[in-house]
Formats: structure tokens, sequence, C-alpha cells
């Protein structure tokens, strides 16, 4: 029997979750013809943990130590999340100090999710060398984080209230050094990686989102601003210290990989200029508010909606109480199920097969996230 | 930087000038990376300090711990002979079980590596060592400022100095039900007041009622091991409290409030409820008891539960015995003993007063009507320091004048007390004389003194502190020498010479004083409150030879049995000296009763 020409061109390509252009724990169904792509199917599943369910099974002290697994570059928006729907159902205070601490936290934890993304943006074109730079780097902030709260990769360290310590001694001017190294860094990145050839050429003009499209289909954070929404939750919606803060909502206007990537670019160095501030800024004080025994701790009925511009986009907390000492219900809001799932099947339409892998990480979506 | 950007082939190349650059990544396992100062490595755990009171296990939000017995640890109170091991295999390393450890035991250090083929060795017993036995410096430890427990307790409101000097009105004011719920959620349910508690009330459970707001929950909790909640609730000496986990680093749980709360929220028909819900039988055995004390009381609740009817036999007027006539009316209100009297008597308990033992009815008859006696006649006699001059008129015996007072009847009151003793009883007096001064002449004028050192004083400190808020003058360290006498031979005051030691080496009470060291308290009044003696003259000459007395306290076994199979005993006679010995006293001679009488039934 002799096939006809269209069942010999279309056939399914698996990318992941084993494959070098993704990192393990999720995978692309494409649909190719030749070497264009005309469907792809995203395809999670691998990391399912089941979050929101074990929490409706904890206290909510013990919570903390879990949602930071749900994104595991960014692990901080969602401790603080977490520990703001709290707050605003029981009405706690947050010292200010503890507001700065956080935003600090968030910030660093910005930069370091960022420097994740250049590398992986850069090794799936083919460019080696960056990640190892970013890695090397991105290891300075967790030293911070180490000396800060005795954790690397999960801090468990913002809990409702406040944060679990204050800041050690001599640890602002290490945060200095550290920022200071980092801006030192980024000519170099750019020296090397952005304005090289090889990335403007890779880069410009694939994965195009466009404006109308990433506001249509959900886009959040630097890949809605890379399309031209000047969009921020924590201009648009302040928490924290961020409403005594001054820095830019960096956008480009092209939506591209490229433009994103500019667009990541610039927003590591707003997130040098707000740690600056705060560290000259912050205030003496407590750290922490007294909550009650956490093995027997009510809070109200009620819920609340809490928003955290993370790396990836709006982060968001729905958070469920009846009153009783465990969550009734906690719904998360990442920004990587439309990212990675809904834009990214629809932005792979149309490219090439070589550009899917740069597709995937210019969105920079968070596979540990989507599955939960 | 701008999309216009068209790149440049070269500047890459600039990258190169780090080839011959050390590497930032170190050679493991030849070189070491050292930790943050507040790593949270593996765990430490002091022996020494942990209670085994198992609320880390409780935190940990990945059951990573559990709580293994070590069967040569010793049990203490207030510790148990459990260990916290972790599993590796399950921790996440987030530190929450350092941060809530009631003592500060448990504890990380900098140490992060451990490579092993067995799987048994993930699972590890922390102790102070370290997983390897290698010193290795303090990571995450316990930080004051931020204390996941609730160190503070909720005050009680209390009638103020001035407001509760002229008056015998309870002193406390008990709980708001919203103040009740905020002390019972500082319980982190350990379980090592029930361990100490002589009854092993229920604790955790009750408290875990009063905080989800089910009084009735809480009592039914109590009545099962302690039929006089309401007064436990009031004059208790608290041993759990002083076991408290939380006691460690802040103050301990007010167990003592919480129970007077639940109880006075129900209502005597309430109560009667829950009384009721274990009864059982048929009321055919009877069983007498001689002395309404906490152990009688408490004996004749629990036979009756199981079905046998009760008399009791007392001596007063009004059955409570010390409760009633020992503890003065601000520590414990009469409305409040009787409402758990009336409990008891619902369930069908006879209580006969005014009949002594041994005048108004024999032991033997006693005997021949009932199939089994409990004896709970307590410490009813004052002892007396047999110092001279001491049986002079003007000089009393602590019990003698509270049971007056807590009668109404008057007593010959003087401007200026002397009270000998520093125990809860003589604190008691000397309150309700300072009351009565102040009542009627406008100031107080009591001075108090004991052999002990103030902070060896053996009244609770809270009747200290209280005690001195109401003007009582103390003089600890010092031991009676004599009474003064006028040269008309009347009482003009104390004399006290400086108490060196009360105790020889081997333990024996044997003061040492400084006859030099003189000072003399004014006062026309004294009274001797240095401790109560037991009295068996009722029992007869026949069954005082069969029973073995130590100390003037009747030697029995765990469950209240005497040598004699038909008599039990509990309370002072037995323990003490407190109510809440009485009630465990009480609870177990009736478990031991009611087997003695099925046995002799089915012989």
């Amino acid at each position: 029997m002799t096939r006809t020409n269209d069942e010999v061109r279309d056939y399914n390509l698996f990318i992941g979750p084993n494959h070098p252009g993704i990192s393990g724990n999720y995978s692309v169904i494409l649909k190719l013809r030749g070497d264009k792509i005309i469907e792809a199917k995203a395809e999670g599943g691998f990391l399912h943990r089941g979050f929101e369910k074990l929490m409706e099974e904890r206290l909510y002290l013990q919570n903390v130590a879990i949602v930071c697994r749900i994104c595991v570059p960014d692990p901080d928006p969602n401790e603080e999340n977490y520990s703001r729907a709290i707050e605003e159902i029981a009405g706690i205070e947050v010292p200010i100090r503890a507001k700065y601490i956080r935003s600090m936290i968030l910030e660093l934890s910005r930069i370091a999710s960022h420097l994740l993304a250049f590398g992986s943006h850069a090794g799936s074109i083919g460019l080696y060398t960056l990640p190892n730079w970013t890695i090397s780097d991105r290891d300075r902030i967790l030293e911070l984080f180490e000396e800060l709260t005795g954790g690397r990769v999960y801090h468990i360290f913002i809990i409702p209230g406040g944060v679990r310590r204050d800041l050690p001694k001599g640890f602002k001017r290490r945060v200095l050094e550290v920022v200071n190294y980092l801006e030192s860094r980024l000519p170099e990145y750019d020296d090397l990686f952005i304005n090289s050839k090889l990335t403007v050429k890779r880069a410009k003009g694939i994965g195009i989102l466009s404006k109308e499209n990433a506001i249509k289909w959900g886009a959040t954070g630097p890949n809605l601003r890379a399309s031209g929404v000047k969009a921020d939750i924590r201009k648009d919606d302040p928490y924290e210290a961020y409403p005594y803060l001054d820095f830019d909502i960096p956008t480009q206007v092209e939506g591209d990989a490229y433009a994103r990537l500019l667009v990541r670019r610039a927003e590591i160095e707003e997130s040098i200029k707000i740690i600056r501030q705060i560290i000259e800024n912050i205030p003496e004080g407590p750290v922490w508010n007294k909550t009650p025994n956490p093995l027997k701790w009510r809070i109200p009925k009620g819920d609340a909606y809490v928003r955290t511009e993370s790396s990836k986009g709006e982060f968001a907390y729905y958070f469920v109480s009846d009153g009783g000492v465990r969550p009734y219900r906690v719904h998360v809001r990442g920004a990587s199920v439309t990212h990675g799932v809904h834009i990214l099947e629809n932005l792979l339409v149309n490219e090439r097969i070589e550009d899917a892998s740069q597709i995937i990480f210019s969105l920079d979506a968070c596979p540990p996230e989507i599955d939960r | 930087m701008s999309n216009k950007n068209k790149g440049s082939f070269l500047k890459p190349f600039k990258s190169l000038k780090y080839i011959g650059e050390k590497p930032v990544t170190i050679r493991v396992p030849y070189e070491e990376r050292p930790t943050a100062e507040r790593y949270r490595g593996f765990h430490l755990n002091d022996w020494e300090k942990c209670i085994g009171c198992g609320t880390c296990a409780e935190i940990c939000d990945n059951e990573a711990i559990k709580m293994i017995e070590i069967p040569y640890l010793k049990e203490e109170p207030g510790k148990t002979n459990k260990r916290p091991s972790i599993d590796y295999g399950r921790c996440c390393w987030c530190g929450l079980c350092v941060d809530i450890c009631t003592t500060g035991s448990l504890t990380m250090t900098r140490e992060y590596t451990h490579i092993d083929e067995g799987l048994d060795s993930f699972y590890i017993l922390p102790t102070k060592e370290g997983i390897h036995k290698v010193d290795f410096p303090l990571g995450y430890v316990a930080d004051e400022k931020v204390n996941f427990l609730d160190l503070e307790r909720v005050e009680m409101q209390q009638l103020t100095v001035e407001e509760r000097i002229t008056s015998f009105v309870e002193i406390v004011k008990g709980y708001t039900k919203e103040e009740a719920i905020k002390e019972a959620s500082r319980c982190v349910a350990c379980g090592l007041c029930t361990e100490v508690c002589p009854a092993h009330m229920k604790i955790p459970e009750y408290i875990q009622e009063i905080w989800e707001d089910n009084p009735y929950g809480s009592v039914e909790n109590m009545y099962t091991e302690n039929p006089l909640p309401g007064v436990c609730g009031r004059v208790c000496t608290h041993k759990c409290e002083t076991v408290c986990s939380i006691g460690h680093r802040g103050e301990p749980v007010a167990i003592r409030w919480l129970k007077r709360y639940a109880v006075d929220q129900l209502s005597v028909d309430q109560i009667k409820e829950i009384a009721h819900i274990f009864e059982g039988g048929k009321k055919q055995k009877k069983v007498s008891i001689i002395g309404s004390g906490p152990s009688g009381l408490s004996c004749a609740y629990y036979l009756s539960v199981m079905g046998y009817k009760i008399t009791i036999y007392e001596a007063k007027p009004l059955a409570g015995g010390v409760m009633r006539y020992g503890i003065p009316n601000y520590r414990l209100p009469d409305k409040a003993l009787d409402k758990d009297i009336e409990i008891i008597q619902s369930m069908g308990v006879e209580i006969k007063t005014n009949t002594k033992v041994g005048e108004d009815i024999t032991i033997k008859e006693i005997k021949d009507k009932s199939d089994a006696v409990f004896i709970g006649t307590g410490f009813s006699e004052s002892r007396s320091t047999g110092i001279k001059n001491v049986d002079k008129p003007g000089c009393f015996r602590a019990l003698d004048l509270l049971a007056k007072i807590s009668r109404g009847e008057k007593i010959e009151l003087q401007r200026k007390v002397v009270i000998i003793g520093g125990g809860n009883v003589a604190f008691d007096i000397a309150r309700s004389i300072a009351r009565l001064q102040k009542t009627e002449f406008g100031e107080v004028g009591v001075h108090l003194t004991c052999l002990e050192k103030r902070d060896e004083m053996l009244a609770d400190e809270d009747e200290i502190e209280e005690g001195q808020e109401e003007g009582i003058v103390i003089h600890p360290g010092r031991s009676p020498k004599e009474v003064l006498l006028d040269e008309n031979g009347k009482l003009k005051g104390l004399r006290t010479v400086k108490c060196l030691s009360i105790f020889d080496e081997s333990g024996r009470f044997n003061p040492k004083v400084d006859e030099l060291d003189i000072e003399d308290y004014e006062g026309t009044m004294v009274v001797e409150a240095i401790g109560q003696a037991p009295n068996y003259d009722y029992l007869g000459k026949d069954i005082l030879d069969r029973l073995e007395i130590v100390r003037g306290r009747i030697l029995t076994d765990e469950y209240g049995r005497t040598p004699i199979p038909w008599l039990f005993a509990g309370g002072d006679i037995v323990h003490g000296p407190d109510i809440i010995h009485g009630v465990a006293d009480g609870h177990r001679a009736a478990q031991a009763i009611d087997e003695y009488i099925t046995n002799e039934v089915k012989k």
C-alpha cells in the first residue's frame, strides 16, 4: 500500500520530557509538516503533586513549608502570597520592616529567576556559555538567601505576620556587594548574548505575541510587557513595601522572543534599583507580629484574593477559610498555565521546529507551577 | 537597549578573557563549602533539655518526626522517655520544629552532607553529637523574637487589693469566653500534665473542648477522673502547670482557671446530666464512707456511678471537709463547693452530717450495715510548735480559727497578730485575719514567720505575693523561740531566732538556729499554722492494731487497700496534702472496692 504525500509529510514529534531543550518535567507534542509546526499540544502532569489538596490537610503554618515548592526557580511569591492571604482574612498587621524584607526577598528572587531564564533561553539556541555564567551568578543570590533564611532554594521564610528572622549582621552590605557585582555583569551578558549577532538573528521575529493576543489570551508579567502593555501589579495593586519604592516598568512593543529577553534584562536593572532603595530606607523595628499557637490557630471565616508580580507574571492565591485550623480551599493562579499551555500552543503554530525550544523558554513558563 | 539592535559578531569574543580564570565551582569532595550561620542542616537534640513533649512531631508537615520511646531513659514528672527521631527521606529542612521546640533543645547544625548506601542511615535519632558525631557549629537555632508558641498567659482579672482586703469575695473573677478560648489556644496538647496530675485528668482533651467553645464537652472530659472540677478549678495545687511544656520558655497554660471557666459555664442541671452519663448498676450493695472531704466525695461519686448505694458520715454540720472549713471563701466560695456536692448528691449519695463516728455511731455499726468502708477523714488536728507559753490564752491553731471564720463566727480579733508557719494554711489564716482587721480596725497588722527562707517557702508564690500586697509582713528564715508575755501575763509578742538550716544531713527535720540573732514581733495574738495531724481514735483499738501507720499516714497499696479487706483509705491520711490527691485516691479506691465486692459476691 502506498501512502499519500500528506500522510508522509505530517508527523508528530515529542519535545520532552527527556529532551535537551526542555527541563525534564514537561513536554510538548508537535505536529509537523516538514519542519513547520502545524499544531502544538502541551503535555504536563509529570510534576503533579496536588499542592492545593495537600494544603487543605495541613495547618496554616505547615503550609508555608510546601507552598514554595509550587515554583522552584521563583519560590518566594508563593510564600508571600500565601501569607498575605491569611493576613488579609485574619486582619494581621505586618511590621513595616518585615514588608521591606519581604520586598527585598521578592526582588532578589526575581533576579535569580530572570538569570535562569536568560541561561535557558541561551541554551535553547545553542549558546552554552551563558547558562554557566548565569547559574554561577545566581548562586551569589542563593548565598544571600542562605545567610538570611537558612535555606538556599526553598526559603520557608515569609510566614503570616512577617518573616522568621531579622537581617543578620552585615547583611545589607553583602546584598549591596552582590547587586553591584550583578550590575557589573550585565554589560558582559549584553556582549556575550543579548548583542550577539547569533541571538539577534535567532530571536528576532520569533514567537510574536501581539498586543491583542497577549490581552486576549491572558498573558501577564514580562511576556505581556514585551507586547507593549504597561501593566505591573507592583504599581497597579501595590503590596508590601512597593508603595514606598521608586521604579519603572520596562516595556517593549514587538512581542517577539527578543523583546521578552530585553524586558527581563531591563527588569533586572529595576530590581537592583529597588533593592538599593530598600537597603537604604529599611526602617528598624520588629520583623514579626505574633500569631497564635500554630497548632490551635483558627482564622475567621472569609476569603481573600491576593496578587503578586512574580518573575513569571501575575501570581495569585484565592484563599477560603471556613473558620477552621486548616484552609478550606486554596486555589493558586499561576502565571505559567497561561504562558506555558495556552499561549505556547498558539505561538508555536507556523513556527519552525528549531525555534520551538526557544519559544518555550522565551515565555519562561515554570512546569512545576503548571502542574502544581 | 533597543529592539533596533542589529547584533554584533565580535562582541561575544570578549568573554574569552575568562579563559584563564579560576573556576567558580569547588572540587567536591576535596574542597568543602562552609555554610551560613543560620544554615538549616542536620538536627541536634539536647536530651538533657528535651522533655519529649512531641510538639516538633505535631508541627512537622511531612511527618518526618516520630517520637521514639527510649527504654533506658528515666521518666520524670514533666519529662517523658520519648525523643524525636527524624526520617531524612521525609524531612524538608523547614526548621519549624526548631522554632516551635518548647525547650529549645532541638537545633540544626551547619552540617549538610550525608552519603550512605543504607536507607536506614537516613533515619536518625538526633542527639547532641550530630549525625556523624563530628563537631559542626550550630546553624539554625530558636530565636527569642520569633517564637511560634504563645508564651504569655491571658491575664486573669482579679479584685484589686483595695477591693479584696475588706471582704471574703472570691479574688479571681474568672475568664470570659474570649479569654478562655485564647488561653486554651496556647496548649500544645503534649499531655505531660496528664501524666503528672494525681488524678490523671484528661487535660489536653478538656482544653481542646474549651478552645472549640464547647464547655459541655470539656466538663464531660473532667467527670471521668474528677467529680470536683468546680473546687479544683479554684484551689487545686496545679501540678499540671508546673510541668506544662509552655512553661519552659514562657508562662504555663492556666489549666486551673480553664477548668474553672468550663464548669462555671454550665448550669447545675447540665452538669448533673454529664455526671449521670456513665451511671449503671442497681444500687443493691452498700458502701459507707467516713469523711466528706475530697477523697470521700470522689469515692462516693465513682462508686455510685458503678451502682453502689453510698452513705457518707460527716462530723461537721456541712459536707466538704477541708474544702469547707479550711479554705477561706475568697479562694473557694461556698457556692462553688455546694454545686459540686449537689451533683454528687444527685447520684443518690446520702450524706449524714453532724454524725461523728466514734460518738454518734461506731465503726462496727457502720461495718455491719455495709459491704465495704472507705475512710477519708483527713488531717483535722493542728500541730503545735510546743514552744514556751504557747498554751496561754491568745494562742490559737490555724484550723480552729479558719473553721470559725468560714462559718462566720466571731473570733477574738486583735490589732497585731503573729502567724507561725509558711505554708498555704498559714497564708489562709493570715489573709483571713488581715481582712477582718481591715474591716474592723481599718488597718492590717499581721506578721508571718517561718523556718524556710523566702525562696523555699512552701506556700504558692501567688499566695505569698498577694498576701504581701494585702499588707502581711513576712519574716522568713526565723525559728519561733517563745511567746512573750507582759508583766500581767498577757500576750505581747513572739520571740524568734535565726534559722540556719531546717533538715540535718540525713534529711530529718532538725532545725539549726543561731540563738544570738534574736528578733521579737509584737502581737497580742499568736496563731500556729505549722501543719496538721490526723486523729484515728474513732477506728478503735482493734482496727488500729491491724493497720500500719507511718508518720501519721496509713499504709495502703496504690488502690487504698488496707490490711483489713473491707477497709479502704484515701486522701490526706494516705497521701497529700492536697485536694487533687484526695480525688485521685477516692477514684482508685472506688475501683478497688468494686473489685473487692464483686469478688466477694462470686465467693
